[in-house]
């Protein structure tokens, strides 16, 4: 009997199991079931590129035509509502009901909610592409941008509002930008370019109060200083969407919880990309969610082969980027792993730390730099991260030794 | 370094086939790396392969125009800085997402210890 294949969530990560269950030759029946009316769409445009432009361009990762020369079944703009595990059936919003034989949830994550009454019309929030049609409208000289957070969504939309010469002022409850995941140092340089750019950095300014009265927003920092601004961009990070799997009674522990092959505790149910979390093997075993369009990829394609049985684990060393202005960050492995750094000068000002854990093994490798100064070298050690190396601290701080050669060792 | 040939492959008629251009010294590319070479308002990456043979693509990402010569080459492959799109840069062949438009590849040639292009 041929099997029936089902997607929940429609974006990077649902969008590539889609086209990997094809690639892999399967060829019974795939639905791939989407909330939004948009084809599936590379999100890390939005906040960057997408905003260059008069109005934004869709990055769509398919289209229409191949979808239909692929036989997959894309239903947009309808949520899945229940699934009926003991029928193998998930229920849609628009009433229909979807037999699987697997299923797969790529469901994704929503941005976390600022907990204060008083928000409007004129604070916003970035997930979907109609978001960034309502942000980029009001993106121009003489408008006033707030930004709740200086995280990466944050920044990159600071930056882009700079680029379009608003004024712009970011405010994070931390003590500094980007504390999450990225080495102070780094922080400080991108800190810099953007003061140099001319966005306002508050940072360790809670928000004691906001009004909006759908013309302006008036946010109150708890220091008593007063932001006034024509929109407030809200991006104080994300959640999982797990609401669909809770209720089916799935495991949730900051995400729905799957195993290294991405399996849930129902062996016919999957779950990747942003909305799950899963032991990570490089860190042995470590339970994280990640919220990265690398991540999702894979995941995606991961997924799509073990729901056809393939059975392999998760291997990958977490990786993102992050481009303001014209300087790229990118991190591979989590820095938090370990405990020393060393520093290795590239050219322009570019740099990048090695994170060592007490062992000596390389864990993670955070570098930033103009253009793609710093991803040749973070390529390399992030495969030196999955080999679980222990290169010498001397050569990694060296530029003149080449990390490929320490590949080969 | 002996006079090798690259890329046969191309894409041009015969009839487009021009000049060939001289792109760099062969020893200005280490072996498994690759450069950036622009020429007439255009740009090309130019690759020496771990069996020191070189190649030639175009110079940019078929994703968002991005130049792979700051990207890593391993064996035959070269994959972008940028996202991690893959391409063997001996056919040009897209390697999987996240891109899927081929490279461009361009015949090439060591000549006197330096490297030609015939860009058409």
């Amino acid at each position: 009997m041929t099997k029936a294949m089902v997607i929940i969530g429609a974006g990077e990560c649902g969008g590539r199991a889609a086209l990997a269950l094809r690639d892999l030759g399967f060829e019974g029946p795939v639905t791939l079931v989407g909330d939004e009316p948009h084809l599936p769409y590379e999100r890390p445009p939005l906040s960057k590129e997408a905003m260059a432009g008069e109005a934004p361009a869709i990055k769509a990762i398919t289209s229409d035509e191949i979808l239909a020369e692929r036989s997959i079944r894309h239903i947009h703009s309808v949520q899945a509502v229940a699934i009926d595990r003991a029928a193998h059936v998930v229920r849609l919003s628009d009433g229909s009901a979807l037999p699987y034989d697997k299923l797969l949830l790529a469901t994704g994550s929503l941005p976390r909610k600022l907990p204060m009454p008083g928000l409007g019309a004129r604070c916003v929030y970035l997930r979907t592409f109609n978001d960034a049609k309502a942000i980029r409208a009001h993106l121009r000289a003489g408008n006033r941008v707030a930004i709740v957070g200086g995280g990466f969504i944050g920044l990159e939309l600071a930056a882009s509002a700079r680029k379009l010469s608003a004024t712009v002022t970011v405010i994070e409850a931390q003590p500094r930008i980007l504390m999450r995941g990225v080495p102070a140092e780094i922080a400080e340089t991108i800190h810099k370019q953007h003061e140099a750019e001319g966005v306002t950095i508050l940072a360790g300014q809670g928000i004691a109060a906001i009004t909006d009265d759908g013309a302006e927003v008036r946010i109150t920092l708890a220091g008593g200083l007063e932001v006034v601004a024509d929109l407030a961009i809200i991006g104080i990070g994300a959640m999982p969407v797990t609401g669909l799997a809770a209720e089916a009674g799935l495991t949730i522990d900051n995400g729905i919880a799957v195993d290294a092959e991405l399996r849930t505790g129902d062996p016919d149910i999957f779950a990747a990309g942003d909305c799950c979390s899963f032991p990570l093997a490089v860190y042995g075993g470590r339970r994280v969610r990640l919220e990265a369009w690398r991540n999702a990829q894979e995941q995606g394609a991961l997924a799509a082969r073990n729901m056809l049985g393939a059975g392999e684990t998760h291997a990958a060393v977490p990786w993102f980027w992050s481009d303001q202005y014209g300087l790229t960050l990118q991190i591979a492995g989590l820095s938090d792993e370990g405990h020393s750094v060393v520093r290795r000068d590239l050219e322009d000002g570019a740099f990048i730390l090695f994170h060592l854990a007490g062992d000596g093994r390389l864990v993670a490798a955070s570098g930033i730099g103009p253009g793609n100064a710093v991803a040749r070298d973070i390529r390399l050690a992030e495969m030196l991260i999955a080999k679980r190396a222990k290169p010498a601290p001397e050569a990694l701080g060296s530029q003149t030794v080449k990390l490929k050669s320490l590949l080969a060792a | 370094m002996t006079g090798l040939t690259g890329a046969e492959q191309s894409n041009f008629p015969e009839e487009q086939m021009s000049d060939w251009v001289e792109a760099c010294e062969a020893a200005d590319i280490d072996e498994e790396d690759v450069m950036r070479f622009d020429h007439g308002g255009r740009t090309f990456a130019i690759y020496r392969s771990p069996d020191d043979e070189y190649f030639a693509t175009d110079g940019l990402c078929s994703h968002e125009k991005v130049h792979l010569a700051d990207g890593l080459v391993m064996d035959d492959i070269i994959e972008c800085p940028k996202h991690n799109g893959r391409f063997n840069y001996k056919t040009g062949a897209a390697r999987g997402a996240p891109v899927c438009v081929n490279l461009r590849t361009y015949p090439v040639k060591v000549d006197a210890g330096k490297v030609l292009i015939q860009i058409g």
